[in-house]
């Protein structure tokens, strides 16, 4: 074999991960991916080993549950032929790959920077000076949008090429959120410094992060889960996901000018994060999960609290949705706009509710799961018009699946554990995978020890850094005036991606 | 047109009648009490990951603190986290609160530039800059208008344009890569302005202080006239915190 097939959550040695040379390495990762819509590159990446760099690919098989793990050595200055160009999705990994190491690709179609890290190879590449696509042409003319927004969101620049109103294409650059928080998992040595950093890489994503940095953490130092754990885990996932979503249906409202839908929607997540503050003190969970420890038991108090706070919420969630899925004026907004063929989102590897919104079945809770979701046998919501409407209605109903799940989860809420393990040291030598499906779509993990035990790599991925180009693709051939509902229909992470 | 009369029957009054004597619900880790009780100060100062906490005495940085409440937990009877929310101040010293220090935390009026009171006292037109924030305070942000706390409803609210704004509300560490469009957007700010930071990792750069990736040098620029504490910061702590640097209290009416 020249892989090693691993669960989510596995810990296993850095030597039981095949070493193969680039094009048996070549071969078997585009093999794998090729033809198969069940498999996906979940994570991709490199780091430095002496004067070699090392580069590891896991693609994981949605339907036996499976991550593919392979590996391959290969020197700084080398050019080598980019996967990307037999399969798209390989796209941004290789630019990573790149900017990071400068190792040169001869036939990668996009060789453009990610995010223009602090440790990048070429320094002279600067976010000033990014080489964006233009086409010459009297008719043709270019807006740009960004950095700063108009809104109260995060920076990114957005490079459109407009026929009159019509859009022809969007480039989408990134990198002004860029903190260097994977450099800074390993600096910053304490648990507790690290768990800070992991609830900073999205900070309306939160409990997604910080449970992907915990598997990972406890699974490097061989700590079971118990029940309780678990339990306040799947039901803080479920309550960011119905917040958030709630959230996105005010904007959407917000950005079609329908009033009383931004105004009803958005003071229906305020239910939902005070709840999260009772329970643990931080509207946006921050503080709540911390690796080995449930340091807020759910009480039978809380769960009868939080029954009522449900039933309020449903009654009033339901008259709005109801009212806005019935609305022709806010329909003819939706339906139709900012279409993405399956095809398309199958090429660019897109994950969570972004494949789900055009018939591709990618969800980790079904896929891979982890925490208390293989007793909840999750069954994905996945539409197929790949339109706005689809992924507001994916929203609309995950919002009622989350309170499915937690209504059933609290039915039986588990006996508290008390017990405080300290968990400082990680086994040596050894790697682990870790994906949670956020809000977003799929996050994952991966971590890398030294001899000492020590963190030597920690990889974060974010599911925007594929998304990103999902919405690219879908502005194109729209009117530049629905952008932004487009755009709100996606709510991609910027922090998240440039990390 | 009835059902929508009949949504807006159902959902009543949403809005939060006094935001600055509202009660916050569960737990709230606001303005830490520090009893003087004798304990290990050793082991309180390493174990906060963010190094908020001195010892000697004992205090801890409001500036730096991600308000996790780990050392409360440890330290149950030394460091008590109170539900006070208003903790915004004009004064960076005065979020250090110190052992048996239960005042509260106030902008004081002293120290507020004169034309702020009397240009933005009416109105305050803010143009927020994300600079590598993490999307929490932005959030919070966004939640202070929404029709619970209603900030607008004193005449404050965020613009999109910095040829509109009176002044900028940044949150985030401020990344390298968003040094420049932060000066170029402050620069289009006409004058007089005013600077805010908001949440924990625009006052001290939070958990990202160290990093490499961070350009923190426009700080040492211009004065800050407004620090939000806050890991993001609460909604009612934005809001009062903006209403008292800019609103003339009764108190200073009175020396007059």
């Amino acid at each position: 074999m020249n892989y090693i097939a691993i669960n989510n959550n596995d810990t296993i040695a850095i030597s039981d991960i095949p070493e193969i040379g680039y094009k048996e390495f070549f071969e078997l990762n585009t093999g794998l991916v090729f033809n198969h819509p069940e498999r996906h590159c979940v994570n991709y990446f490199g780091y430095q080993l002496a004067n070699k760099v090392k580069l590891i690919c896991c693609i994981a098989d949605d339907s036996i549950h499976k991550i593919y793990i392979s590996s391959c050595n290969v020197s700084q200055n080398e050019t080598l032929k980019a996967l990307t160009a037999k399969l798209f999705c390989f796209e941004k990994y290789e630019r990573e790959i790149h900017e990071n190491f400068g190792i040169g690709y001869s036939d990668h179609p996009w060789l453009k920077p990610v995010r223009y890290a602090f440790n990048r190879y070429d320094k002279s590449k600067t976010i000033a000076n990014y080489p964006f696509f233009s086409i010459e042409s009297e008719e043709l003319h270019e807006v740009g949008v960004g950095p700063i927004h108009a809104g109260v969101i995060e920076p990114g620049h957005f490079r459109f090429i407009c026929n009159g109103e019509q859009i022809l294409h969007l480039e989408i650059q990134l990198g002004y959120q860029h903190r260097g928080i994977e450099q800074l998992f390993l600096d910053r040595k304490n648990l507790l410094q690290r768990v800070t950093l992991a609830e900073s890489i999205a900070g309306d994503t939160v409990v997604g992060h910080t449970s992907a940095f915990s598997h990972i953490w406890e699974s490097l130092s061989g700590f079971e889960r118990t029940r309780d754990i678990e339990f306040s885990r799947t039901i803080a996932l479920e309550m960011e996901r119905m917040a958030i979503h709630t959230g996105d249906l005010s904007a959407v409202c917000t950005d079609i000018a329908y009033q009383l839908g931004s105004s009803v929607f958005g003071r229906l997540r305020t239910p939902i994060v005070n709840f999260m503050q009772e329970w643990g003190g931080n509207r946006l969970s921050k503080g709540f999960v911390r690796p080995g420890r449930n340091q807020f038991p759910f009480s039978p108090a809380l769960g009868k609290r939080l029954t009522e706070v449900l039933a309020a919420f449903e009654r009033d969630f339901d008259e709005m949705s109801k009212e806005l899925f019935n609305l022709p004026s806010a329909l003819s907004r939706l339906e139709r706009t900012g279409v993405v063929s399956y095809d398309d989102i199958l090429s660019i590897g897109a994950v969570g509710m972004a494949a789900r919104m055009a018939g591709l079945t990618r969800d980790i809770r079904q896929s891979h799961p982890y925490s208390l979701y293989p007793e909840l046998h999750h069954e994905p919501i996945v539409k197929h018009h790949g339109d706005v409407y689809s992924r507001v209605q994916i929203r609309k109903e995950e919002v009622w699946q989350s309170i499915k799940y937690i209504r059933k989860l609290i039915e039986n809420i588990p006996e508290p554990n008390t017990s405080n393990v300290e968990l400082n040291t990680l086994k040596p030598n050894s790697f682990t995978l870790s994906m949670v499906e956020g809000w977003r779509g799929e996050i994952c993990h991966c971590a890398i020890t030294d001899t000492q035990g020590e963190l030597i790599l920690y990889k974060v991925k974010d599911p925007s850094f594929h998304n990103w180009l999902a919405l690219a693709l879908a502005v194109r051939n729209n009117e530049i005036s629905d952008f932004p509902i487009c755009n709100k229909s996606f709510n991609l992470s910027y922090c998240g991606h440039d990390l | 047109m009835l059902d929508n009369i009949k949504i807006l029957y159902h959902q009543g009054k949403q809005f939060i009648p006094n935001v600055t004597t509202a009660e916050v619900p569960g737990i709230f880790r606001g303005r830490p009490i520090i009893s003087c009780e004798k304990v290990n100060e050793t082991e309180l100062e390493t174990m906060c990951p963010l190094g908020a906490i001195s010892a000697n005495p004992v205090s801890i940085d409001l500036g730096k603190c991600t308000f996790c409440g780990e050392c409360a937990m440890r330290f149950p009877n030394k460091i008590r986290f109170t539900k006070d929310y208003k903790i915004s101040t004009n004064e960076r010293s005065r979020l250090i609160v110190k052992e048996g220090d239960e005042n509260p935390i106030e902008v004081n009026p002293e120290s507020v530039r004169k034309e702020i009171q009397r240009v933005f006292g009416r109105s305050l037109k803010l143009r927020q800059v994300s600079a590598a924030g993490d999307n929490s305070c932005e959030w919070e942000l966004n939640a202070s208008n929404n029709v619970q706390f209603d900030l607008s409803r004193f005449g404050i609210e965020f613009v999109a344009s910095p040829r509109h704004a009176d002044g900028i509300a940044i949150t985030g560490p401020i990344s390298e890569n968003m040094a420049e469009p932060l000066q170029i957007c402050y620069d289009a700010v006409p004058d007089p302005k005013i600077v805010v930071l908001v949440g924990t990792d625009a006052i001290s750069g939070g958990i990202m202080a160290c990093s490499s990736a961070v350009n923190r040098s426009f700080l040492d620029k211009y004065p800050i006239d407004l620090y939000i504490p806050g890991n993001p910061a609460h909604p009612l702590t934005i809001i009062n915190g903006l209403v008292s640097l800019t609103r003339k209290t009764r108190k200073t009416r009175k020396k007059k």
